[in-house]
């Protein structure tokens, strides 16, 4: 146990101080890495630790991103306080979305089904509002200041990232081992038998929902202030929900470093591609790639890889 | 009251509807036989619809007549995507078979994207601007044709399945796949044969619908969608529910311009979508949950 | 009045009448079985008593009051658990955790929970497997896994279905030793069973149901010597020859 602890510790302190050799194509490349596992984190708590799998949660991420974007074209607002509204909005959506999932018995397929509905629903109607930028989408200006969450050097959005990505590992970490976690396992593993045994189902589910939605907005409006750009396609659009959730499957469903190595796997190999096929719009390799892993990893190991890795770890600290 | 603009409105949604319809009857007929829900049944389509225009560059063949060659080359691929990846995951928690199918259709997505690139493509057939007149009503000779085929194609496969002797295996295998087995039928064989059978009716739907709208790579998520709402509306596993359903929602989302923009109008059908699961799961016409 | 009163319960599915007009009480302590051919409805029952079927008819009474309608964790909180025919595991959780999680309706902290979990987890005769993950149990140890976590949720009534399936005489005898020292805590028990040599071990009362009715009720050796008992078994003759 301890050895773990030192692994940790010692990961830690390589990631605090890498930004002093990197570059800052490099430290762009950690920023996705970091992004992408908060938002494999996000997804986790519905879909790995409850068990209700969402292919839509671009929505929330979308909504963070316009909400906070838009309270700080508008009013001004710097987006550390935006990302609360956004979250909290996606929350309840996300609680709307839950309630007619959960109540209605519609699990399984149709779940699924229904979050993609509300995010195309969602994501059709943004493009028809004007004052959201419509099919064009939103420039964000660019006033860098810590408030304004934007920052002139790549140093600074790295170590943002890491913070959140740290922070949510954190959250899940502890939620894992507290009393509602083990109940949103239970109702993952076999919510009748919850049921039976005294758990509330809908009410854990609900809070997973909502968790996760809140969470993933948060992503959205770190995103926005990443890239100066959204549009309804980019931060609403099933490319994004089908690209968030392969990190957490290939890395571990229902695990805190599930995401994050998944991440670490899979991120870079976009960046790859993208050297290779400079020409706009041809970046698709890696995306084949993610797919054949992700339909390797489901077939041959469902758990993902991270079981693996452990099972290694444990023998080498036998050793 | 512009009853001529309905009525064209209506027509235009039955001919669109009979597509639907045929797509539908693929992915019905998948989740029929495997209990698995196609979630790339949609790039499939657009695949097909490549396919079709990749012939018609090369070869100058006419969509309507590619469309075998479509529907052949989807069977394979589709017999190859069962065999190899679908039969393991049949006794998988329903959950866990959605992320290999999804998995699957991001490879055909990219795969067409990197092969044709970004851009939208659209043949110059014959046929594309020719429309006839009935009445008052002006008629896409495309959009008939279409119609016709996929009206066809659909009538061919519920006699196949009612008929044939592979027919009568690929719905004793639906009913129950433990009971098939006992009975000897080879039922890995069989669910290749479905979902080859399935994927089959995505490739002709790609060369009925090329001629009628220009094809991208993305296209893939609103076809799989738009599947979807068709199957659900007309019942999992339901095939002439899927055809009904298909013509229902033709007609739906044409009627639905009146209030909407065109580019909304799938808004109307996922409300529709969300409406039936909550009310009414099963569909108008009951399938098999 | 009894610990459990159940009075002219019905429920049907479409055309079938699944349990018709069924009345039968349980006392404080006690063990009732409930037993039937296949079919005669028995988990129907089950099913209505604990919320996960609504009834269509009929009074289900509980220390006095209604629980008609009430969701299945809420009756569970009550102190009604039950056992599942096909037992449902957490396949993916430890045998402990497994226990965890019914101990955590009423233990509110972990640590107690866990304590609670660990006498269960004694009690059951699963000290040896503790920490392995309840997928690589055979059934006989997923039988008294799925005994222990309802027993975790301190119920005062239990409802088991047919905890002694699939298990060999020797095992069958355990289970019945496990299920007196329970029932001595005062914890009665509701008993769906088909193995008969459990049901007169155990049993104080037997009620007896066939297409969805009673048709008999009284000690384990009034009921078996019942004709209409023995008809609904083993047919007409059977029950001619013995008269």
């Amino acid at each position: 146990m301890r050895k773990t602890s030192l692994l940790f510790a010692i990961a830690m302190a390589i990631l605090m101080v890498l930004p002093a050799f990197l570059d800052k194509y490099l430290l762009g490349i950690f920023f996705m890495i970091f992004f992408y596992a908060y938002l494999g984190q996000a997804w986790n708590v519905l879909t790995g630790y409850t068990g209700h799998i969402s292919l839509g949660h671009s929505l929330y991420v979308g909504m963070g991103a316009y909400v906070s974007t838009f309270l700080a074209m508008k009013y001004g607002l710097s987006p550390w306080i935006g990302m609360w509204a956004g979250g909290i909005i996606a929350a309840i959506t996300g609680l709307v979305i839950g309630f007619l999932g959960f109540r209605f018995g519609l699990r399984g397929v149709y779940f699924v089904i229904l979050t993609i509905a509300f995010a195309e629903i969602t994501r059709l109607v943004v493009c028809h509002v004007p004052a959201l930028g419509g099919f064009a989408g939103i420039f964000l200006d660019f006033k860098p200041s810590f408030w304004n969450l934007q920052f002139r050097s790549n140093e600074s959005y790295y170590y943002v990232g890491l913070g959140f990505m740290v922070a949510s590992a954190l959250v899940v970490r502890a939620l894992e081992k507290s009393r509602i976690g083990k109940f949103m396992i239970a109702v993952r593993e076999d919510e009748t038998a919850a049921e039976a045994l005294g758990v509330n189902a809908f009410k854990y589910s609900m809070i997973a929902i909502a968790l996760s939605a809140f969470m993933s907005a948060l992503a959205g409006t770190l995103y926005a202030n990443y890239i100066f750009y959204i549009s309804p396609n980019t931060v609403m659009g099933m490319g994004l929900s089908i690209e968030l959730i392969l990190r957490p499957i290939v890395g571990g469903m229902g695990t805190v470093l599930g995401p994050i190595v998944g991440s670490f796997l899979l991120t870079p190999l976009s960046e790859i591609s993208r050297a290779y096929f400079a020409r706009g719009g041809l970046e698709g390799l890696h995306l084949i790639l993610y797919g054949v892993l992700a339909i390797l990893v489901v077939l041959f190991m469902r758990e993902g890889i991270l079981v693996y890795l452990e099972r290694f770890w444990r023998r080498f600290v036998r050793e | 009251m512009n009853y001529a603009l309905i009525l064209q409105l209506t027509v235009q949604g039955i001919l669109l509807g009979g597509i639907y319809g045929l797509i539908a009857v693929g992915l019905s007929l998948i989740f029929g036989v495997m209990g698995v829900v196609n979630f790339a049944h949609g790039p499939m389509i657009v695949l097909g619809m490549y396919i079709t225009y990749g012939i018609f560059v090369l070869a100058g063949l006419d969509p309507y007549v590619s469309c075998v060659i479509a529907s052949g080359a989807l069977f394979l691929l589709g017999y190859l995507i069962q065999a190899s990846i679908v039969n393991r995951i049949l006794d998988f928690p329903e959950a866990m078979q959605v992320l290999p199918l999804v998995a699957t259709g991001l490879i055909i997505e990219n795969s067409v994207l990197m092969a044709f690139g970004p851009d939208p493509r659209s043949p110059r057939t014959a046929l594309a601007l020719a429309s006839f007149n009935v009445g008052p009503i002006s008629v896409d000779v495309s959009r008939f044709i279409a119609f016709l085929l996929a009206l066809v194609m659909t009538g061919a496969i519920f006699i196949f399945l009612k008929k044939s002797d592979v027919g009568k295996r690929i719905r004793a295998a639906a009913d129950s796949r433990v009971g098939a087995a006992l009975v000897g039928i080879r039922v890995n064989k069989v669910n290749n044969f479905s979902f080859g059978l399935g994927a089959a009716t995505t490739g002709a739907a790609g060369a009925l619908l090329l001629p009628l709208m220009a094809t991208s790579p993305h296209l893939g998520h609103d076809f799989t969608l738009t599947a979807f709402v068709v199957v659900i509306l007309g019942g999992l596993g339901n095939l002439p529910g899927a055809l009904a359903g298909g013509l229902i929602l033709g007609v739906a989302e044409s009627l639905a311009t009146l209030f909407v923009p065109a580019t909304m109008k799938q808004v109307v059908s996922f409300a529709l979508l969300v409406g039936i699961m909550l009310v009414r799961p099963q569909g108008l016409f009951g399938g098999r949950r | 009045m009894g610990l459990l009163v159940v009075e002219n319960l019905s429920k049907s599915f479409g055309g079938l009448r699944a349990v018709s007009g069924l009345s039968f009480e349980v006392e404080e302590g006690e063990i009732l079985g409930l037993i039937g051919p296949n079919g005669a409805g028995k988990t129907t029952v089950f099913n209505c008593l604990t919320g996960f079927l609504p009834s269509d008819d009929g009074s289900i009474v509980f220390r006095e009051r209604s629980i008609k309608g009430l969701k299945p964790h809420e009756i569970c909180a009550l102190g009604i658990a039950r056992t599942f025919q096909i037992v449902r595991p957490f396949l993916n959780l430890t045998v402990l955790d497994n226990l965890m999680i019914g101990a955590m309706l009423r233990e509110k902290s972990m640590t107690l929970a866990r304590k609670k979990a660990e006498e269960v987890l004694e009690l059951v005769g699963l000290t040896k497997v503790g920490n392995q993950r309840a997928a690589g149990l055979p059934l006989p140890m997923r039988k008294r896994l799925e005994l222990g976590r309802a027993l975790c949720t301190g119920p005062s009534l239990l409802l088991l279905d047919e905890v002694m399936g699939g298990l060999n005489p020797k095992e069958v005898e355990e289970i019945v030793g496990l299920l007196k020292e329970v029932n001595g805590k005062g914890v009665a028990i509701l008993l769906i069973e088909h193995v008969m040599k459990g049901v007169m071990a155990l049993s104080h009362r037997v009620v007896v149901m066939n297409y969805g009715q009673k048709i008999a009720e009284g000690s384990p050796q009034e009921v078996v010597r019942d004709p209409n008992v023995v008809q609904a078994y083993l047919g007409r003759e059977f029950a001619d020859a013995g008269s």
